[in-house]
């Protein structure tokens, strides 16, 4: 409830509530149609019909926008669920594990790390082909590297918990001490930078989509709105101007709850 | 008590300490008023929580963080510390009033050599000369009892023993000459025996000096040895003040009395059981067995030639180690082996041997006939069933996001045993066994305290109806009326259920409270053992006699 007293958190809730509202319900939202385009009303400022303005093909900005969130947010989320599943997965094995196994899991994860995530990505995406999907796979392996030694350092510093020992003198077997035990009691630092996470995913997928690796036109993801708009910047430069900002501003939201999260724990 | 005399150094007047944290308020001190006369022990006793070490850190304003003075007067030696700038504070701290800290471990600067570390402060108030503090310093190692004290101050704390580090820091709040020394749980870090020296030197110093002493500790026993004065406290209130003599021999107080009652090194007698339930045995948990018209060996545990060796490497070098050197020892059913010793001594490595945690090197543990000491995988999960442990620290041993009713039924999940509504049912009666209040059963371990968790470690080592309870210290991070109240619950279920138990503990006052049999450890030998009443009364090994003399509260009433 103190969380509630401090107006940027509320303000990033606010956000972040809409966001997934418009993810969930696009059609209460847009005005218009996101894909047919009214050809008079081509690059038009934003106005009172059209809020954030119209592209060269006259289709209305905000409708693309409030289209492409579930495009960008679905494909970040996914990138962060499969980060957080690998890792949790390896993280665990090898912490729990441990001797040979650990070593070798943890140097290739130590190359994972060293290579920049948004390259890895590009290597998986160059491999598996164009498209949101592959590009959320790329990112959220990108980002295993992360995930699994977080997963990993509880799991060592857990397993030489007293309960953990005292568990196997009750006559608990493995695996249950594992998942009744060792994962819960891991898993909250984890949860906390997926959490963290989920802004930078945002960013790198709109990052690719805009390398023109992600969703392809006509899709209106919004790191595809925001590279479409490059040609028109010195005439229409609302095209790159407002998707960006709209990324900027649900990045920060995402960042400041997920920072929230982390200090409350 | 509250008007300042000539005869009183420090008088504290209606104090009142609050902790405020995201918004709460707990009041730690309620309004305390008393006074420390001149060249006098004044003891603080209380329970944890009792508000004693917020007293203490508030006389020189360093609370930690969220603690503030919100009343009263502080009056030493004329001023009120109080309202007292902090400048001005900063001068009395460490010149005219001395600290004895809690722990010796982390209380001097690994970096720095004890020698200089006196020295500093010697500089600092005395301001005395490089060469001049130098020597002081030894002067001061000496007098404190270090040996060959030139050599040690030379020394990094590291290269010390615990004991060694407290009288440093005994030698340090002396260092120049203050008039008061607060002393907060200055030996519960501490082995028994080297608490009493470490006590001997604080008390002799404080006379010969004159020096007033205010004495923080949770132990009424070395309060009764070593104070002039008693200040009993409750929940942040005094509930008693008077000469250690009246407040042992007529306490008031019905708190007090209560503590009196259960400080271990006062009373002597082995506790007798409370109550015997006419329940039968298989109506408590679901994992009992039946016993069986079988004849058992009237020995449940007998160890012979037990004997592990740890390699040490330090900086490359492998040492070895013996922590148990070729110990014996049997159990007779249904009844309490005590092992006692300091810490290192190899008490918890045999207890943990004896478990099936740690394996042996050689030697060999019989139970009821069986030979356990090789037993492997689902032969010696089997055994658990019978062998249960309860750990020392039930703030670790305690999985802190389960609640107490999946903690307790947990074993009966592991070997399968009964249905969800049967286990949930005997997590009732196991809870009800340990005095519990059942509407405990949903709390996490977190929200208990420590008394509540041990008893919740102690139900779950009986789910399973073990036979054998192996308690590795079971009550040494409990307050003492926590304590007695443990140890009563223990020997009530080992008349209730047969059990028998392997005892292990630094603390002979408690031991002596629980055994049948004792035997003493020392460095890893098992150098005596004998039945409670005889070994207690007539030791034949000197380490057993210092041991019993270790025990405060031998020398007054």
């Amino acid at each position: 409830m103190r969380l509630l007293r401090q107006p940027g958190i509320v303000l990033s809730a606010l956000v972040i509530l809409l966001t997934v509202a418009v993810m969930l319900w696009p059609t209460l939202f847009a005005t218009h149609d996101p894909y047919e385009g009214v050809a008079v009303d081509r690059l038009q400022g934003p106005n009172g019909t059209y809020l954030f303005g119209t592209d060269h093909l006259g289709r209305d900005l905000y409708s693309r926008v409030v289209y492409g969130a579930f495009l960008s947010l679905a494909s970040a989320g996914t990138a962060v669920l499969v980060g957080v599943v690998v890792g949790a997965v390896v993280g665990l094995l090898s912490g729990f594990v441990g001797g040979r196994v650990d070593f070798v899991i943890m140097r290739f994860v130590d190359v994972l790390i060293a290579v920049p995530s948004i390259l890895l990505a590009l290597i998986v995406v160059a491999s598996l082909g164009f498209g949101p999907w592959a590009v959320a796979l790329g990112v959220g392996l990108g980002a295993a590297g992360s995930f699994t030694r977080i997963m990993r350092s509880q799991v060592v510093r857990v397993r030489n918990e007293e309960y953990v020992e005292a568990a196997r003198t009750l006559g608990v077997r493995w695996p249950s001490i594992l998942f009744s035990h060792i994962l819960p009691n891991s898993a909250r630092p984890v949860i906390a930078y997926a959490a963290l996470e989920l802004g930078t995913a945002i960013l790198a997928v709109s990052a690719l989509s805009f390398l023109g690796f992600g969703a392809q036109p006509p899709e209106p993801e919004w790191g595809a709105l925001v590279s479409a708009g490059r040609d028109f910047v010195s005439t229409a430069w609302w095209l790159s101007v407002i998707p960006g900002i709209v990324i900027l501003v649900i990045v920060l939201a995402v960042n400041r709850l997920a920072r929230a999260i982390g200090e409350n724990r | 008590m509250t008007t300042q005399t000539s005869t009183d150094l420090l008088t504290v007047g209606d104090l009142v300490v609050d902790y405020g944290s995201r918004g709460e308020t707990t009041h730690a001190v309620r309004g305390v008023s008393f006074a420390v006369p001149r060249g006098a022990i004044v003891a603080i006793v209380g329970e944890s929580g009792s508000g004693k070490s917020t007293i203490s850190q508030s006389l020189v304003r360093s609370l930690p963080a969220g603690g503030s003075i919100v009343a009263g007067s502080i009056v030493f030696d004329g001023r009120d510390l109080a309202q007292l700038p902090e400048r001005a504070l900063r001068r009395i701290r460490g010149a005219e009033i001395g600290f004895v800290p809690q722990d010796p471990s982390n209380s001097l600067n690994p970096l720095l050599r004890v020698g200089e570390q006196i020295a500093e402060t010697l500089r600092l108030h005395k301001k005395l000369s490089r060469a001049d503090a130098a020597a002081e310093a030894v002067r001061i190692l000496d007098e404190v009892g270090i040996p060959n004290p030139a050599a040690r101050a030379a020394q990094f704390p590291h290269e010390l023993s615990g004991g060694m580090k407290q009288r440093v820091l005994i030698g340090m709040a002396w260092a120049c000459s203050p008039q008061l020394v607060i002393a907060d749980e200055p030996t519960s870090a501490l082995d028994v025996t080297v608490q009493r020296h470490v006590l001997d030197r604080l008390e002799s110093l404080a006379r010969e000096r004159g020096t007033s002493v205010l004495l923080v500790t949770h132990d009424l026993a070395v309060a009764a040895d070593r104070a002039d004065l008693i200040i009993v406290m409750q929940q942040g209130r005094i509930v008693e003040t008077g000469t250690a003599r009246d407040v042992l021999g007529t306490p008031s107080h019905a708190y007090t009395r209560e503590l009196v009652a259960a400080a271990p090194g006062l009373s002597s007698a082995r506790l007798v059981p409370s109550v015997v339930s006419a329940e039968p045995r298989e109506a408590l948990t679901l994992g009992f067995r039946p016993g069986g018209p079988v004849e058992r060996p009237e020995t449940i545990l007998e160890v012979s030639d037990l004997t592990k060796t740890f390699v040490l490497r330090t900086a490359g070098v492998a040492e070895s180690f013996t922590a148990a050197d070729r110990i014996s020892f049997e159990i007779p059913r249904g009844s309490t082996f005590s092992i006692v010793g300091e810490s290192g001594s190899g008490k918890t490595t045999t207890a943990r041997m004896v478990a099936r945690i740690t394996d042996a090197d050689s030697g060999s543990i019989r139970f009821d006939g069986e030979d356990i000491t090789a037993l492997r995988g689902e032969g010696l999960r089997q055994l658990r069933r019978r062998i249960q442990v309860v750990y020392q620290n039930p703030f670790g041993s305690l999985d802190p996001t389960m609640s107490v009713t999946r903690i307790v039924t947990e074993p009966l999940r592991a070997f399968g045993i009964g249905s969800t509504a049967q286990r949930a049912e005997t997590a009732r009666a196991l809870l009800h066994a340990v005095r519990l209040d059942p509407s405990l059963a949903e709390r996490r371990p977190t929200q208990l305290s420590g008394g509540q968790r041990q008893r919740v470690a102690i139900a779950r080592a009986l789910a399973l109806g073990p036979e054998l309870l192996v308690l590795d210290e079971p009550v040494s991070a409990l307050d003492v009326s926590v304590q007695e109240q443990i140890l009563q619950l223990l020997v009530d279920l080992q008349a209730e259920f047969g059990l028998s138990y392997l005892f292990i503990s630094h603390d002979l006052g408690v031991i002596r409270q629980v055994s049948d049999r004792i035997a003493v450890m020392q460095r890893g030998v098992m150098v005596e053992q004998g039945a409670a009443r005889i070994l207690l009364a007539n030791p034949t090994e000197q380490y057993t006699r210092e041991l019993l003399e270790a025990i405060p509260g031998r020398r007054r009433p």
